[in-house]
């Protein structure tokens, strides 16, 4: 009937929480779990590649798989959008008025950034210019970045088709003009479709809780929670900031089974921090909207935004932004 | 009758009418509407779970601001035997069917519709719902 129909999101959300996958455990409760990755060693990997992921602020999107994307022919690929791109700026987009620029493309692959075999390697697609008017062997200067990923996505990698391939997370930082123009050449040619990814307050508590839960060194910064009030005449934001070791004696007290996350215990997590805020101010956390999560490990906004902070943890925080770029996509 | 929680205040006893049927509202944005649900379920007398009670999850339209799984409202209806409307009250057309759906509903409840009982209807919701 006409009114179900209206509601295109419905089946989404009966389906679930997205972070509910059970990890190699069968039999086990029904309440959903989720096992974290170990961090990474410090030797493993390239970390001058990975280092470029840290500290930015990337906006998240989800992408469907790309149709005969291959990975030998990314100079060929870089090439086209080269030209891509210098043909919408003859028409007029994508141009940052007063400055002559050639803009140069490169696409290059990150072998490291997967999770289990069967991911698809990260692409980076770089995009950097040389202003006309400066000399000659200066250093380009990096204009925008762009990465498709995949970590542990194997959800959505397994009965995928062989023309194919899967890398459903991409992260951009950069003008956003830039990034349309990208976008746009990507999903012309690739046959894929990118969506913003944002991040429900729902989403948000489970990061908070699981990077809260890390183990950081001494001098790691404070866990920030930042809710909206709604129904205001006047827009009211409040921030809530605890010590990361706090934080981490809360979570110790909570976690049964270390290595792994369950729901009760995100709910129980996030309800000590609420009644500890109700007891001093009187206000329900909990009828406001989280919007924002910040802890030494990483920080992430509803509007799908996130930044990296850790390498260590690196691939467990793009572990559960792949998972939520799959749920957008299926 | 609109009421934040339970239980109702009971200088009013004697003025209230009979009560048929029972909607909790849950704001799936908002957590602190869940537990108040919660909280309340504890005044109502067993006897309104055989097919006077029902819950009703609104702002289902705004995934992304979503604060509460679904499951744990699923459990919950369970849990007590009765049936979950979704609806988003900022769409017109959905806010009009559901409360053309609860009124339905309440005419069952309160005995307006012969040949259908509180109880043969909640069954018969709670069949179709695990199809």
């Amino acid at each position: 009937d006409g009114a179900v129909r209206t509601l295109p999101s419905l089946g989404r959300l009966s389906r679930g929480l997205p972070f509910g996958r059970v990890h190699g455990r069968l039999g086990a409760s029904p309440s959903s779990r989720l096992v974290l990755p170990a961090p990474l060693s410090q030797e493993s990997g390239d970390p001058q590649r990975t280092a470029l992921l840290l500290r930015k602020a990337w906006t998240l999107y989800s992408v469907t798989p790309l149709y005969r994307f291959c990975r030998g022919r990314l100079r060929d690929y870089a090439r086209l959008l080269g030209a891509f791109i210098a043909a919408e700026r003859q028409k007029g987009l994508a141009v940052e008025v007063g400055v002559e620029l050639d803009i140069k493309v490169a696409l290059s692959s990150l072998p490291e950034l997967r999770g289990s075999e069967r991911d698809q390697p990260a692409v980076l697609v770089q995009l950097s210019s040389r202003s006309r008017a400066s000399p000659k062997n200066s250093e380009d200067k990096i204009l925008w970045l762009g990465c498709f990923c995949c970590m542990y996505g194997d959800d959505l990698s397994e009965n995928m088709l062989e023309d194919f391939t899967c890398l459903p997370l991409f992260l951009a930082s950069g003008a956003e003009s830039y990034m349309s123009v990208v976008g746009n050449w990507f999903q012309k040619t690739f046959d894929c479709i990118f969506r913003r990814l944002a991040i429900s307050p729902f989403n948000l508590s489970w990061m908070v809780t699981m990077w809260a839960g890390c183990k950081v060194d001494k001098a790691a910064s404070a866990v920030e929670l930042t809710f909206s009030v709604p129904h205001l005449p006047q827009p009211l934001d409040i921030s809530y900031a605890i010590h990361p070791e706090d934080a981490k004696a809360l979570w110790n007290t909570i976690q049964k089974t270390p290595g792994e996350i369950t729901q009760e215990e995100v709910d129980v997590f996030m309800d000590c921090l609420y009644s500890h805020f109700y007891r001093h101010f009187k206000i329900h956390l909990s009828a406001t909207k989280l919007v924002k999560v910040s802890t030494a490990i990483a920080s992430a906004h509803c509007d799908g935004v996130v930044k990296m902070l850790h390498s260590q943890y690196l691939s467990g925080v793009l572990m559960l932004l792949t998972e939520l770029a799959i749920s957008q996509i299926q | 009758h609109i009421a934040t929680s339970l239980p109702l205040p009971s200088e009013r006893d004697h003025l209230r009418p009979r009560i048929d049927l029972i909607v909790f509202m849950i704001d799936i944005k908002s957590k602190c509407s869940l537990k108040n649900v919660e909280a309340s379920l504890a005044y109502v007398d067993a006897s309104f779970f055989l097919g006077k009670v029902c819950f009703l999850v609104t702002g289902v339209g705004r995934v992304n601001c979503c604060s509460i799984e679904t499951n744990a409202i699923s459990k919950l209806a369970e849990a007590y035997c009765s049936p979950v409307l979704f609806c988003e009250l900022e769409l017109e057309g959905v806010r009009v069917a559901t409360a053309q759906r609860l009124l339905r509903m309440l005419q069952i409840c309160a005995g307006l519709v012969p040949g259908f009982s509180a109880l043969s209807f909640s069954l018969l919701m709670r069949n179709s719902a695990d199809d």
